[in-house]
C-alpha cells in the first residue's frame, strides 16, 4: 500500500514539474509529426499489395521508384534513375541510375554500398522470376504486377553495367513507364536480401524493410503504432521532420477526437467536416482523387450470373440520393469506372437512368417476378471512394425493397472482409478502386480483366474475352485517338454487361493542424510526408506561459 | 492460518478446474472446428494441422482431450490469435499489465476519495453533509461509464484541451516494453525525455482512471458509511466516550481502524467490478489493455483469443480475491477461524 501511495505522490509531483520542462518536450514534438491513420498495413513491401492503407504507410515513406510523377500534368520525372531511353519500337527501355543513393542504416542492416543495378534487377526479378530466392517469400503474390501481366510483358531485366539497366519487353506497352512510376514498383536492397538469405530470415525483407526513401522504419507495433525516423543520408535533401509516427486509429470518431484534442497533427479521412472548418486551428483539405466507388456483383453466383438481373439492379438504385447521403455531395456521379476528368473518358456514353419500373420489368423477364433475397457485403472502414459503406448499403437496401428484392447487409473486419471477397464468398459487395497512376488502363485492367480474377483484385469474377482483347489492343497502340476509341468500346461493353455499378468518384479528405505545412495528399497513389514541416510553436507557447504567470501574480499583489 | 491457506488453495484449484472446463467446452460451442478454435491455427497446412491434432489428442475421448488442453495451459500455450496469428500468451502478457496499472490507479483513487467521504457522512449522520454525500454517490453510481467517459473526453480533452483523450502515453515517446507497467518502464528507460514521458503518462491516466473510479468510489462511500455508523454504535466506542476521550481520539484511534477492517474485504470484490468497468473504459480511451483487446476479439470473432482471454482474466480476478482474503485474514484474526469460506 505504501508503494502505491509513493507512486501517487511521485505522479502528482511530476505533474507539477511538467509545467517547468515544457521546452524540451516542445523540441521533441516540433520535429515530429503524428499521423492518425485509418488502418494497419498488411506488410511493409508495396510490391505485395494493392491496399491503399498499406501503400500510404510504406511506398513514399520507405522507398523510391526508378521514375516518378511530378507536377500538375503528372509528367514522368527521374527519381532513382536520372534518365531513361526508349527505343523506337518501344521494346527496349534503358535506365541510367543515380550513383549517390544510400540505403537506410538500421539496427538490423547497415549497407556497405550505394544503390546500383543489382538492386534494381533484384527488385524486379523478385516479382518476375519464380526461381528468385525471394519470389515465394510472403506468399509469392504480386497482385498489382499480376493484374497488369508484367511477367508476360517483361522478357528480361538486363544489367548493362553497374549503373545501367535495360528492360526487354515482349511487345510495346504504353502503360509500362506509368506502371514503373507507381507506388508498387519500389526498389529493394539486394545486399540486404543476401544478408537475410545468410541469416535464414528471408521473411524479414517485408517486415523489416530497407529502402532508399526519406524515412526508415524504427518500430512497428501491430495495430497501434508505426514509428519512422528520418533517413539522414537521403539522396535528396533530408526530410524536415525527424520523427514520423503513424497512430493507427480505425475508429472515425477516435481520429476526430484525437485531432480535436491535438493528439495527432494530421488525420486521415476525417468526419464532421463542418466541425473541423469551424475550428480556427485546423485545416480541412481535399484533393480530387482518381477513384471510383462501386456496387459489384459476384457474377459466378446466381442470380447475378444473369445479365438482366444486374441491369435491373442498376436501374433500381437511385445514385443521386446515394451521392447526397453518403458523400454529402462531395463527389461526382460515376457513369462508368473511368472518372470523367480522364482524357480517355467517352463523353457520348449514355447516362445511366433511375427507373424502378423498368427494373421491375427486367426482373420479370429474367424470371424473378417474385423478387429474391441477396447478401450485400459492405466494407467496415472509410475509404476515399466510399466514406460510409454501411449507410450506402442501407440506402441500396431500401431502393431494392421497392422492386421486391430483400437485402441482407453483411460486414466483417477490414482484412477479413478483403480476404473473404478474394475467396468469392460474397454475392454482391460495395467497394472501390483508387488509381495508382493517371493512365486510364489502371481503371480497366486491374479491376475487371480476366487475369485480375485470378489474383483476387477483380472481385466480380467477371471474365470477358472481348473486353480483355479490347484493353490489350488499347495498350499496344501509340495512337491516342485510337486508344480512346478502344476505351470507349470497353466502357460501352461494361455498360451492357454491368459486372459492377459505378456509383461515385469522390474526393479524398484530410485534416491537419495549422502548424503543419507542405503537401501530403496526391490525386492518385499513396500519401507522402517528405515535404512536411512543422512551424515553430515555441514563440506562441512562451507568450501563453507569460500570461499565465501574470495571472498568478495578480491576486498576490492585491 | 495454515488451515485457512489450505482451504483457500483448495478453493482456488477447484475454481480453476471449473473455469478451464468452461473454456475447454467453449471451443466446442463456438462455430467451426473445435481444434482450430482452441489452437487458432486458421492458416495451418494439413500436416501442421495433423501435428496440432496430435498435440491436443483430438482422436481420444473428451477426458483425454481435456487433459491435453490442461497441459497446454500449464505450459502457457494458449494458442495463436485467429486474427493476428501471434501467440496469445505473449499478447496477454503485454496487455494485462496495462489493465492492472489502470485498475490499480483507479482503485487507489476510489479508495482515497470514497472512504474518507463515507466516514465524513457517517460522522455527520443524518445531517445535510450526509445527505449531500449520499445523493452524490447515488448519482455517481447510476451514471453509465461509457457515457461518463465520453463526457469526460468532450469536456476535458476537446473543450478545455487539458488532458489527452486516448492511449497510455504520447506516441512521441519511445518507451521500451519491459514490465508492461508504463510508469515502471519509463523509470527504467534511458530516454533523455524520461521525466516528460512520466508527466505525459500521468496526464494520460488521469481521465480513464477517474472515470473508472467513480462507480467503486460510490460503493466505498456507502460501505465506509455503514461500517463507521456500526462501529460508532458499538459498546467500546461508548466506553471510550464515557472515559472522556476527545472526539478526534475516538475517531482516529479506535473507529477508523475498526471500520477499515470491514472495508478491506470488499476491496477485493470491488476489484472484479472495477476490471469489468475498466474493460469498457479501455475501449473509450483506446487504452492498450486486455479489455479492449478482448472486446476487439469478440468483434473479430477471434474465438481462440476470446477463450484464452476469458480464462486469464477470470483467473486474474480470482487471484486478486484470494490475495485480499489473505490480507483480510492477516489483519483480522477473527476471520481465520471461520469454518466455511464465504
Amino acid at each position: 500500500m505504501n508503494n502505491i501511495k509513493l507512486t501517487l505522490i511521485v505522479c502528482l509531483a511530476s505533474l507539477l514539474t511538467l509545467g517547468c520542462s515544457d521546452e524540451s518536450i516542445l523540441s521533441l514534438s516540433e520535429h515530429s509529426v503524428i499521423y492518425c491513420a485509418e488502418g494497419s498495413p498488411e506488410t511493409f513491401n508495396p510490391q505485395l499489395v494493392t491496399s491503399g492503407t498499406t501503400i500510404d504507410a510504406t511506398s513514399n515513406q520507405l522507398y523510391n521508384r526508378l521514375i516518378t510523377y511530378h507536377g500538375k500534368d503528372n509528367a514522368l520525372t527521374p527519381a532513382l534513375a536520372k534518365s531513361w531511353h526508349v527505343t523506337r519500337d518501344g521494346k527496349k527501355i534503358t535506365f541510367y541510375l543515380r550513383k549517390d543513393v544510400a540505403f537506410h542504416q538500421t539496427d538490423y542492416f547497415s549497407a556497405t554500398r550505394f544503390l546500383n543495378a543489382d538492386d534494381v534487377v533484384f527488385s524486379f526479378n523478385r516479382i518476375l522470376n519464380p526461381q528468385h530466392p525471394f519470389h515465394r517469400v510472403s506468399g509469392g503474390s504480386y497482385p498489382f504486377f499480376q493484374n497488369i501481366a508484367l511477367s508476360a510483358l517483361v522478357e528480361q531485366v538486363e544489367k548493362i553495367n553497374d549503373y545501367t539497366i535495360r528492360f526487354h519487353l515482349a511487345h510495346a506497352d504504353n502503360s509500362f513507364l506509368a506502371n514503373l512510376a507507381t507506388d508498387y514498383a519500389i526498389i529493394l536492397s539486394a545486399e540486404y536480401g543476401d544478408q537475410l538469405v545468410e541469416q535464414k530470415l528471408k521473411a524479414n525483407i517485408d517486415t523489416h524493410p530497407i529502402g532508399t526513401g526519406p524515412f526508415k522504419l524504427k518500430e512497428y507495433r501491430v495495430g497501434s503504432v508505426i514509428r519512422f525516423y528520418r533517413h539522414e543520408q537521403y539522396w535528396q535533401p533530408p526530410a524536415q521532420i525527424e520523427q514520423l509516427v503513424f497512430d493507427i486509429t480505425p475508429s472515425n470518431t477516435g481520429r476526430l477526437t484525437k485531432l480535436l484534442a491535438k493528439e495527432c497533427d494530421i488525420s486521415a479521412y476525417p468526419i464532421a467536416h463542418e466541425k473541423i472548418k469551424q475550428r480556427e486551428d485546423l485545416t480541412l483539405e481535399a484533393v480530387t482523387a482518381l477513384n471510383v466507388g462501386y456496387f459489384g456483383f459476384n457474377v459466378t453466383k446466381p442470380p447475378f450470373n444473369n445479365k438482366l438481373v444486374r441491369q435491373a439492379l442498376s436501374y433500381a438504385i437511385n445514385k443521386k440520393v446515394l451521392l447526397e447521403a453518403v458523400y454529402q455531395g462531395k463527389a461526382e456521379l460515376a457513369n462508368t469506372v473511368l472518372p470523367n476528368s480522364s482524357w480517355a473518358y467517352d463523353k457520348t456514353l449514355a447516362r445511366q437512368e433511375f427507373n424502378p419500373a423498368l427494373a421491375k420489368s427486367l426482373l420479370e423477364v429474367a424470371g424473378y417476378s417474385q423478387g429474391f433475397s441477396m447478401d450485400l457485403w459492405a466494407m467496415p472502414v472509410q475509404r476515399p471512394y466510399n466514406p460510409n459503406a454501411i449507410t450506402m448499403a442501407k440506402l441500396i437496401q431500401s431502393d431494392l425493397k421497392n422492386i421486391g428484392i430483400k437485402v441482407k447487409i453483411v460486414s466483417y473486419e477490414w482484412n477479413t472482409f478483403l480476404h473473404r471477397l478474394k475467396l468469392g464468398e460474397h454475392q454482391s459487395f460495395l467497394l472501390g478502386w483508387s488509381a495508382d497512376h493517371p493512365d486510364p488502363d489502371n481503371f480497366f485492367s486491374p479491376m475487371l480483366s480476366c487475369s485480375a480474377t485470378h489474383t483476387g483484385s477483380n472481385r466480380t469474377f467477371w471474365c470477358n474475352e472481348t473486353y480483355d482483347d479490347i484493353i490489350q489492343k488499347a495498350l499496344q497502340t501509340t495512337n491516342i485517338s485510337q486508344r480512346k476509341k478502344y476505351y470507349a468500346q470497353a466502357m460501352k461493353l461494361l455498360a451492357q454487361e454491368l459486372p459492377l455499378i459505378p456509383i461515385a468518384h469522390s474526393k479524398r479528405y484530410q485534416a491537419r493542424v495549422n502548424s503543419i505545412k507542405g503537401d501530403v495528399l496526391a490525386p492518385f497513389g499513396g500519401i507522402s510526408f517528405y515535404q512536411i514541416s512543422k512551424t515553430s510553436l515555441l514563440g506562441n507557447k512562451n507568450q501563453v506561459n507569460e500570461v499565465n504567470q501574470n495571472n498568478l501574480l495578480d491576486p498576490g499583489e492585491d | 492460518m495454515l488451515v485457512f491457506t489450505f482451504r483457500r488453495l483448495n478453493l482456488f484449484l477447484f475454481t480453476m478446474l471449473v473455469l478451464t472446463l468452461l473454456s475447454f467446452s467453449l471451443s466446442f460451442l463456438f462455430p467451426g472446428d473445435a481444434i482450430i478454435n482452441v489452437s487458432g491455427a486458421v492458416n495451418a497446412t494439413p500436416t501442421q494441422l495433423l501435428s496440432i491434432r496430435a498435440a491436443y489428442q483430438s482422436d481420444e475421448n473428451l477426458f483425454w482431450q481435456y487433459i491435453a488442453y490442461l497441459q497446454h495451459i500449464a505450459n502457457g500455450e494458449l494458442g495463436i490469435s485467429m486474427a493476428s496469428q501471434s501467440q496469445i500468451s505473449t499478447e496477454i502478457l503485454n496487455l494485462l499489465p496495462a489493465t492492472i496499472e489502470l485498475s490499480l490507479v483507479a482503485l487507489v483513487i476510489a479508495m482515497f476519495v470514497g472512504i474518507p467521504l463515507g466516514f465524513i457522512a457517517a460522522i455527520k449522520h443524518n445531517k445535510p453533509a450526509d445527505n449531500i454525500i449520499l445523493s452524490v454517490s447515488m448519482l455517481g453510481y447510476s451514471i453509465p461509464v461509457f457515457w461518463l467517459g465520453l463526457l469526460a473526453i468532450l469536456t476535458f480533452s476537446i473543450n478545455f484541451g487539458w488532458l489527452p483523450s486516448a492511449g497510455q502515453i504520447s506516441l512521441l515517446f519511445e518507451i521500451e516494453l519491459i514490465t508492461g507497467i508504463q510508469f515502471i518502464d519509463i523509470l527504467l528507460s534511458d530516454s533523455p525525455y524520461k521525466w516528460q514521458a512520466f508527466g505525459d503518462a500521468t496526464a494520460h491516466i488521469i481521465l480513464p482512471a477517474c472515470v473508472i473510479a467513480v462507480a467503486p468510489a460510490t460503493i466505498f462511500i456507502r460501505l465506509a458509511r455503514t461500517s463507521m455508523i456500526e462501529v460508532l454504535g458499538t459498546s467500546y466506542i461508548r466506553a471510550a466516550r464515557s472515559k472522556g476521550l476527545t472526539f478526534q481520539q475516538i475517531i482516529f484511534r479506535h473507529a477508523i481502524r475498526n471500520a477499515l477492517i470491514k472495508i478491506i474485504r470488499h476491496v477485493g470484490l470491488q476489484f472484479a467490478n472495477l476490471v469489468t468497468i475498466a474493460m469498457v473504459t479501455e475501449v473509450i480511451f483506446s487504452w492498450p489493455g486486455i479489455g479492449r483487446w478482448l472486446i476487439e476479439s469478440i468483434y473479430q470473432r477471434d474465438y481462440t483469443a476470446i477463450q484464452s482471454g476469458l480464462l486469464v482474466l477470470s483467473c486474474f480476478i480470482f487471484v486478486v480475491h484470494i490475495l485480499t482474503d489473505f490480507i483480510y485474514a492477516a489483519l483480522n484474526p477473527l476471520a481465520r477461524g471461520k469454518k466455511h469460506g464465504s
